[in-house]
């Protein structure tokens, strides 16, 4: 790391043989010439789309207002939606990946097409992508919108260390898609253990894409925690109570609480897993007293409470739809607050469930099952508590609430196969097989990306100002819920065959059949996917037809509902006062939604700052540099990441004034559009006459 | 309800300013809340370090190369800042005064830095003795925990100059004292996990 090696080598290990088609010129063999189509073709995929996007800004002239409008901007809710379109992305990439697997495994007797070194690439970016940067910008993205807008707040405490954590996030996704064109990704799986991520058996980049993208991921996870649990705490509107809290808000708390505690042993592994791979360290390595169960607990401590990060916010979206859908307030509010607490603290007990066959005591192993086991005792509260919610209610099956029963009837089922597997015995016989595979996407597939496709489908109408087109969006979610029980339902079988995970090619006949069917289902679930980006298509064409401006298009329940649809930048002209739980619902009950305030005062605002792309492009070059060992690259980096964070130390006059008179225009506007919309019943809530005004007092559920 | 619940009590940002105090707590809580994080950070770390203490390999062990008088001068001028600090913060909240406020600054950052050239030092005559991260197990886990540390008093240090040069171009207004304020607490906080360090990596270690 002498000033002699960064003259010789100003690009570190950055050369030739880096790019995707090189080793398929070098050796053209026929494996080689199909893994270099396939990679190299994803790699032209990564940089045509940019070029593309690029291109369509330039062309309709919009970088300054991407700049100005959107990447600078503090305002929760645009910072919001660019989390959840980074989590679509995301999702699209890994879905695809998810495919590929499949069909390699379905023709993968005996062999099949794709290389063990790049099929281990496809399913550790899968598992990575899906955790880190599909389902947590999603739901990142979901509670940035809909929490300050639930509890009555203007924007989130901190807005501009939010669009901060933006920009680490995004840094770190896109540095997983440069390893798609640049060098190549972990083969270490999304937990990438050592020793086998050591240098010693891995000396190329792959593990040091997966760790800095993971490090950037993870400090801007913890700020975001932070960040949202101090703004549920600190900014809720007068009168919001905690128990006068949506549940959604609960769940987003307790997510966020849970990361405050649960991501710094992340940081703490991977910063370890760092320096011994950077600096010659011995934490987990198999010489000189490395320890590589350290890693093991550390991963954990943070990978359990991590699946209730996930899920959490899912939860609260399914207490939402089904409370709305149903017409009902939710059944056992108190106790699914108590519940969602419960399994938060629960989720700290549990870790060592990860790796049972790892060598500790019976004893302890018979501690950690009987705690994982116990997590379904409130899991199971909640899943009656929905479906008591739905009971003499007048259900309506939009497509929100078709995820929410294909998660109920889905998650039991994963919830018991967890359960399964708790047992420390049972465990031992299915450990790192594809039962498990199919266990935790029989969790997470129903239960977090359908609840977050469920929350995407509730609150788009709020974000955008039109509904998304239902036809499409049901044969989305059919597809989505059968392709998921096509795909994952024989793996269960598969498993109790023996078939291990992570299994580029087998020998056994016995395990084909099953595996064709798999792919088959995989196959509807990239028509699912075909099918949302068609329903995204539609719904825009259609969108004049289908505006909801006056902002409560499902007769909701919670103070989102109660401004325009898209909301006015400040979010309410005047703070809500809050005297019940369901305060919009129940504003409506008493007539007194709609209000022209007496009076508007001027309200501050915090201005744009250019801290979130610029420490976001610095900690993606940085990062960058270390893979590569680009030293003067990072050295830079890191110069100019302490000064930006001292320039923006002596920033003063960081907020601007929205005029009460502005406030006041805004606000009349809308109240007119509110008197003019014709209110409807909830059979017409599909239908171009919902203009986002629900009639009152017609539906005749009982409550 | 009355503004008076939400004066934060550290401060001093004059009576006519509800605002400015609903700020400041929301701010103050908001470091508070970051403290626990980076708490849980050294938690992991001291973790390690207690679970890697045997893990010599052969090398040289915490007798062979702790140098407690060295360590005794780096917990006293630690110690001290914190006393130095705490009467900045008494100058921040009731005089006002920035001279008097910077100078207690002043000193509290030459003590810091003391701290971390006897630190720094140290680490230097252990690398001498071939006592090297890269040597065994438990060095590792000593030259992450410590060093840690140190980073952590290196980034306060830093902080603690930017807040000089921010003072000498405003003055003493809100975000300053709030600037302030937190920067005692991170202080404070530093100085209860080297209170940590001392006791269980060199008194134990030592013992
Ligand atoms: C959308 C449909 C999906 C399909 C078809 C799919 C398919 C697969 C396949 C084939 C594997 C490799 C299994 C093996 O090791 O044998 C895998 C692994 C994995 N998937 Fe998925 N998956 C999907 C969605 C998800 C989602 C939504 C998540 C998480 C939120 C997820 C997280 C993971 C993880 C963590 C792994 C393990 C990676 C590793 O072994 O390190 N997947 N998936
Ligand atoms: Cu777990």
């Amino acid at each position: 790391m002498n000033a002699a090696a960064i003259i010789e080598q100003p690009l570190g290990r950055l050369g030739m043989d880096s790019l995707p088609f090189w080793e398929m010129l070098q050796h053209p063999t026929e494996e080689n010439l199909i893994n270099g189509f396939i990679g190299g073709g994803a790699a032209c995929v990564v940089v045509i789309g940019i070029v593309v996007v690029c291109a369509l800004i330039t062309f309709f002239g919009k970088w300054r207002a991407l700049w100005s409008e959107w990447l600078t901007s503090p305002d929760h809710k645009k910072i919001g939606i660019m989390y959840v379109v980074v989590a679509l992305v995301m999702l699209a990439r890994a879905v695809i990946e998810a495919i590929l697997m499949r069909l390699q495994q379905a023709v993968g007797l005996g062999g099949g097409f794709l290389a063990p070194d790049h099929f281990a690439q496809l399913f550790s970016t899968h598992g990575t992508i899906m955790i880190f940067f599909m389902a947590m910008p999603f739901l990142i993205g979901v509670i940035n919108y809909v929490m300050p807008l639930q509890i009555g707040a203007r924007d989130v405490s901190f807005p501009v260390l939010n669009s901060i954590s933006l920009g680490l996030t995004a840094a770190a996704a896109m540095l997983v898609m440069v390893s798609l064109v640049i060098g190549q990704f972990s083969t270490g799986g999304w937990f990438g253990y050592p020793p086998y991520t050591e240098t010693a058996f891995t000396p190329d980049v792959g593990p040091d894409y997966w760790i800095w993208a993971l490090t950037l991921s993870s400090v801007g996870t913890t700020l975001t925690g932070i960040n949202f649990a101090v703004t549920i705490y600190k900014e809720r509107a007068p009168g919001m109570t905690l128990m006068r809290m949506p549940l959604f808000t609960w769940t987003a708390l307790c997510t966020s609480i849970l990361m405050i505690f649960a991501m710094p042993p992340l940081t703490v592994a991977t910063a370890q897993l760092a320096l011994d791979r950077y600096l010659g360290f011995h934490y987990f390595t198999n010489a000189l007293g490395g320890n590589m169960m350290n890693f093991m607990n550390l991963f954990w401590l943070f990978g359990h409470p991590e699946v209730y990060i996930l899920i959490l916010p899912s939860f609260g979206i399914y207490s939402e739809v089904v409370a709305t859908f149903s017409g009902k307030a939710l059944f056992g509010y108190r106790s699914l607050v108590l519940a969602t607490m419960t399994i938060a603290v629960l989720s700290f007990t549990v870790w060592v469930h990860h790796f049972f066959t790892m060598g500790q005591s019976a004893n302890i192993n018979a501690v950690f099952g009987i705690a994982s086991m116990l997590i379904g005792i409130p899991t199971g509260v909640k899943i009656y508590e929905w479906m008591a919610t739905m009971y003499r209610g007048r259900v309506r099956l939009t497509v929100p609430m078709v995820y929410a029963i294909g998660f109920i009837l889905l998650f039991v089922l994963g919830g018991i196969t967890g359960i399964i597997l708790a047992n420390p015995a049972i465990d031992y016989q299915v450990h790192n097989t594809v039962f498990l595979v199919a266990h935790f996407h029989n969790v997470a597939i129903p239960g977090v990306l359908f609840g977050l496709l469920a929350g995407y489908h509730f609150w788009f109408p709020k974000v955008f100002g039109f509904r998304l087109d239902e036809r499409w969006g049901m044969i989305s979610a059919l597809c989505w819920l059968f392709g998921f029980m096509l795909a994952f339902f024989p793996l269960y079988a598969l498993g109790l065959m023996g078939l291990p995970r992570r299994t580029v090619a087998y020998f056994n006949p016995a395990y084909q059949p099953l595996e064709i069917v798999a792919f088959l289902g995989a196959l509807l679930i990239g028509c699912a996917l075909l099918a949302l980006l068609i329903q995204g298509w539609v719904s825009i064409k259609h969108r004049n037809e289908n505006r909801v401006f006056a902002g409560d298009p499902w007769d909701g329940r919670s103070l989102e509902w109660a401004v325009s649809a898209p909301p006015p930048e400040y979010n309410f002209p005047v703070l809500p006062v809050v005297n019940d739980a369901d305060a919009f619902a129940a504003a409506k009950e008493f007539g007194v939604a709609y209000q022209q305030p007496d009076e508007f005062v001027d309200i501050k605002l915090p201005r744009n700052s250019a801290m979130g792309p610029v420490l976001g492009g610095l900690g993606f070059v940085m990062a960058f540099g270390l893979v590569w060992h680009i030293w003067w690259l990072v050295i830079v980096c890191a110069l100019g990441t302490l000064a930006a964070i001292i320039v923006r130390g002596f920033a003063r006059d960081t907020v601007q004034t929205v005029p009460a008179s502005v406030v006041k225009e805004e606000h009349g506007r809308w109240l007119d559009a509110v008197q003019h919309a014709a209110a409807i019943s909830r059979a017409a809530e599909c239908d171009p006459a919902n203009e986002g005004l629900a009639e009152q007092g017609a539906a005749g559920a009982t409550s | 309800m009355s503004y008076e619940t939400f004066r934060y009590p550290g401060l001093n940002l004059g009576r006519a300013h509800p605002e400015a105090h609903d700020a400041a707590e929301t701010l103050m809580f908001g470091f508070w809340v970051f403290m626990m994080s980076d708490a849980i950070l050294f938690g992991m770390v001291f973790g390690t370090y207690v679970i890697q203490l045997d893990a010599t390999a052969g090398g040289p062990g915490p007798r062979d190369i702790y140098d407690i008088k060295s360590v005794l001068i780096q917990t006293m001028l630690l110690l001290a800042s914190s006393f130095t600090f705490g009467m900045a913060s008494l100058s921040n909240k009731h005089k006002g005064s920035p001279p008097r406020l910077l100078a207690w600054l002043v000193v509290t950052l030459l003590l810091g830095v003391g701290f971390l050239v006897f630190e720094v030092r140290d680490f230097l005559s252990m690398f001498d003795m071939g006592a090297v991260p890269s040597r065994s197990g438990f060095l590792s886990a000593f030259f992450d925990l410590v060093p840690l540390h140190g980073l952590h008093v290196t980034c306060a240090c830093i902080w603690l100059i930017c807040l000089v040069g921010q003072i000498a171009r405003y003055g003493l207004d809100t975000d300053v004292k709030l600037s302030v304020m937190r920067l005692a607490l991170f202080w404070h906080f530093l100085d209860i996990i080297w209170i940590a360090i001392f006791s269980v990596v060199y008194l134990a270690g030592l013992a």
